[in-house]
């Protein structure tokens, strides 16, 4: 099976674990529900990118896996986007402190 | 010689066979009790159906019992014929099946219970016919039946548990009959409740003889036992003392007795099945049955022998001075019990069979015929819309000339309990003494049982014709308006009475003994049964002189108890019941009954009702099982759940950081 650009699956890789990084603490860290929807989406995007890199040096099942992620990722954003609409509706804001229903 | 011995065996498989039949002797009074009870629940007055099936299973039954009896009775029966229905209890060692003992001595017992339970379904036909509850009634009576019968026919001690508590259940159903009066549920209440201690005592008793034995069939018990007590009398002795607790709850003896005299709550053909000719016959039944456990324990045969005699004189005496017509007959019931233990327990298990079965003619006939003058003084004030007590014999009096049959029948009656020479009760009530007296020769306190035996007699006399004098002759007290309604009972009830009447006068005809030219048949027939315990303890008998002696003792008692009760009351003057004054003196203490109710009520109920209430419910009850048990775990749950719950602040981010903690962990276990 070919190998396109085997010295890219390194930097890649890298690439990807920066933006994963970047993801996980916006998630954590921001309070806008869109914020933290976007750096959701940013670490699938970061897991694809990951894919596609090892991909290149174990076949293209990795690739096939994208594909999947894009499409469960699309279904995610509907869902999660109607999420944050009906909650924006109700409380007329989309900070997620205000958020705590869940409370003890 | 040949011939005979060729004829035997084939004899035995035909008896077999017919014994095979007996189970439905059982299955048609349950299948009466079944319909009966269908009709009670949706078509009440369908009284003229319950009037076919109540008294016709029963004769059915006792057509089964009289073919077996045929068929078994041709053949010398060394073992019994045991017919196996299905498996019942399978558990480790323990093998149970329901299976039924068919021999000579459940022979006697199923034509006692299917005999004189057949006239009494008869005559309750006419008894209850005006009670709302009439199918009902016949639903119990033929439920009681059926238990019976799997009582005397069951072949193991749990088998015969099966049937002794089902009866216990149904005289608990018919005292309680009329429920609306609280006075009668309560009867039935105490009842039950008071035969909950005897059964206790049975249930330790079959613990430790299948602890002792490993067995708790009777046939096995009869083979075994002697070989598995050798040596260990002391078990034995604490299985037969056991035993004996059953029998005084059932069989109404001292100190569980105080229930039979109040379930004469219960309608008065019940008090003559079930409260005197066969329930409380059981604990007898037992003792006989289980005869071997008893021969291997003298101390307890003298500890029965002596609860017998005691309660016979005890009984006695409070009958002397009890108005109600049933309540001196309850007494006398019990009374008459004490005299088949003082039997079965002085090793004289014929005997007490004997008596049981000529008691029951007598008894029933008895409670019968009270019944019948209940029953013409209960119309009488129904007529005349009186509230007087129909029951109180101060309010009657000269009831021969209203009711001429149940006078003579009642006074035939009367004479056999009192022993009157050559009628039923002289006879077994002769045994008894008389193998009592024999007894003390070798235990010298049988002596003393006998004369206690002797003094009861005396009593039993003279309250018996005391009754008579007081319901039957004189000037009659019921009053000028109701006096004219009195009458005799139909021919649906007096026909059953004149046929008790003829086993009263003859039921002496089944164990006649030698010096009226007698062949003690019953005896003989009851042989192969009691073989285990004659081999033992050997049941004794006087002979010559002696025998002639105490039988003419026992004559002179009898008819002198008769005379004497006959001239005390007719000479007293008595008033209706309600202008009588109040009882004095030792009299007063009989008319309350030695305020037996009262001590047992200061000193058992009361305390345990204190007990009950201050310790068991409100620091057991309320402090330990509601306090730490139910509401403790709940509150240690709470608790618990107060702590977790500061984990879920709601907010989101918190949750991402112990997921995200989480997975770390998770990952950094998996990679290392």
């Amino acid at each position: 099976m070919p190998v396109f650009a085997p010295g890219l699956v390194g930097p890649a890789l890298l690439l990807s674990a920066v933006l994963f990084c970047i993801g996980v603490a916006g998630v954590l860290l921001r309070r806008n529900a869109i914020i933290v929807f976007l750096c959701i989406e940013l670490m699938l995007n970061a897991v694809n990118l990951t894919f596609v890199a090892v991909g290149q040096l174990y076949g293209m099942s990795g690739q096939v896996i994208v594909f999947f992620v894009m499409s469960v990722a699309a279904a995610e954003a509907a869902v999660g986007l109607a999420i944050v609409l009906s909650v924006f509706r109700h409380r007329a804001t989309v900070d997620l402190k205000h958020a705590n229903l869940l409370q003890g | 010689m040949l011939a005979t011995l060729q004829a035997a065996p084939q004899s035995i498989a035909t008896a077999a066979s017919a014994a095979r039949w007996l189970w439905l002797a059982v299955a048609l009074p349950l299948a009466g009790f079944l319909i009966n009870g269908a009709i009670a629940f949706w078509q009440p007055q369908a009284k003229r159906a319950v009037s076919l099936i109540g008294p016709g299973v029963l004769l059915g039954a006792f057509a089964v019992v009289l073919y077996v009896a045929k068929s078994v009775g041709g053949v010398h029966l060394e073992a019994p014929i045991i017919v196996r229905l299905w498996d019942w209890i399978g558990a480790g060692d323990l093998r149970i099946p329901l299976a039924f003992q068919v021999d000579q001595l459940s022979l006697v017992m199923l034509m006692i219970v299917t005999g004189v339970g057949s006239l009494i379904h008869l005559f309750s036909v006419g008894y209850m016919h005006h009670d709302a509850g009439y199918a009902r009634y016949f639903a119990y009576l033929n439920l009681f039946v059926a238990n019976m019968l799997v009582l005397v026919l069951g072949d193991s001690l749990p088998v015969l548990f099966i049937g002794w508590e089902g009866v216990g259940l149904c005289s608990y159903l018919l005292i309680g009959f009329w429920y609306q009066d609280k006075a009668n549920a309560d009867a039935g209440k105490k009842a039950f409740i008071v035969n909950r201690i005897g059964d206790f005592g049975f249930l330790v008793a079959m613990f430790i003889l299948w602890y002792a034995v490993g067995t708790l069939s009777f046939r096995e018990l009869a083979v075994m036992a002697a070989g598995a007590f050798e040596g260990h009398t002391a078990l034995v002795t604490a299985a037969t003392l056991f035993l004996i607790l059953g029998c005084t709850g059932k069989s109404a003896q001292i100190p569980l007795y105080t229930w039979l005299p109040d379930a004469m709550a219960g309608p008065t053909p019940v008090s003559a099945l079930i409260h005197a000719a066969t329930m409380v016959t059981a604990g007898v039944y037992l003792v006989a049955r289980t005869n071997v456990l008893f021969a291997l324990a003298p101390f307890s045969s003298m500890v029965l022998a002596g609860i017998g005699a005691a309660t016979a004189i005890f009984a006695a005496t409070i009958g002397l001075r009890q108005y109600d017509i049933k309540k001196v007959l309850a007494y006398s019931t019990v009374s008459q019990l004490g005299y088949m233990f003082l039997g079965v327990g002085s090793g004289a298990y014929v005997a007490g069979v004997f008596h049981l079965m000529t008691h029951a003619f007598f008894k029933a006939l008895l409670f019968l015929g009270s019944g019948s003058v209940i029953h013409a003084m209960h119309h009488a004030y129904h007529e005349t819309h009186s509230h007087d007590d129909p029951q109180d014999m101060r309010n009657m009096g000269g009831l021969r000339k209203a009711m001429p049959v149940t006078f003579v029948l009642m006074l035939l009656a009367t004479l056999a309990i009192a022993g009157f020479p050559l009628l039923s009760g002289f006879f077994s009530k002769d045994e008894i003494l008389a193998s009592t007296f024999a007894r003390g020769h070798d235990e010298p306190v049988y002596y003393l049982f006998w004369a206690l035996g002797m003094a009861a007699a005396l009593c039993t006399a003279v309250y018996m014709m005391r009754l008579i004098t007081m319901t039957f002759l004189g000037e009659n007290r019921t009053g000028a308006k109701e006096a004219p309604h009195l009458h005799e009972a139909p021919w649906i009830m007096t026909g059953p009475l004149v046929v008790l009447g003829i086993l009263t006068v003859a039921g002496g005809l089944f164990n006649l003994p030698a010096f009226v030219g007698g062949h003690h048949w019953l005896e003989t027939w009851l042989e192969p049964v009691l073989a285990p315990a004659a081999a033992i303890r050997p049941a004794l008998l006087p002979h010559g002189a002696t025998e002639w002696a105490l039988i003419g003792a026992a004559v002179t008692v009898a008819l002198g108890g008769l005379w004497l009760g006959w001239r005390l009351t007719s000479r007293a003057v008595i008033v209706p019941a309600k202008q009588a004054a109040a009882e004095t003196g030792f009299a007063k203490v009989l008319f309350h009954k030695y305020y037996v109710d009262e001590i047992y009520d200061a000193l058992v109920v009361r305390p345990l009702l204190r007990f009950s209430e201050s310790t068991l419910w409100k620091q057991m009850d309320q402090g330990v099982i509601d306090g730490l048990g139910v509401n403790g775990a709940g509150r240690l749950a709470r608790g618990l759940g107060r702590v977790g719950s500061w984990l879920q602040t709601g907010q989101v981010g918190l949750y991402l950081v112990l997921f995200l903690a989480g997975a770390l962990y998770v990952i950094h276990v998996v990679t290392r």
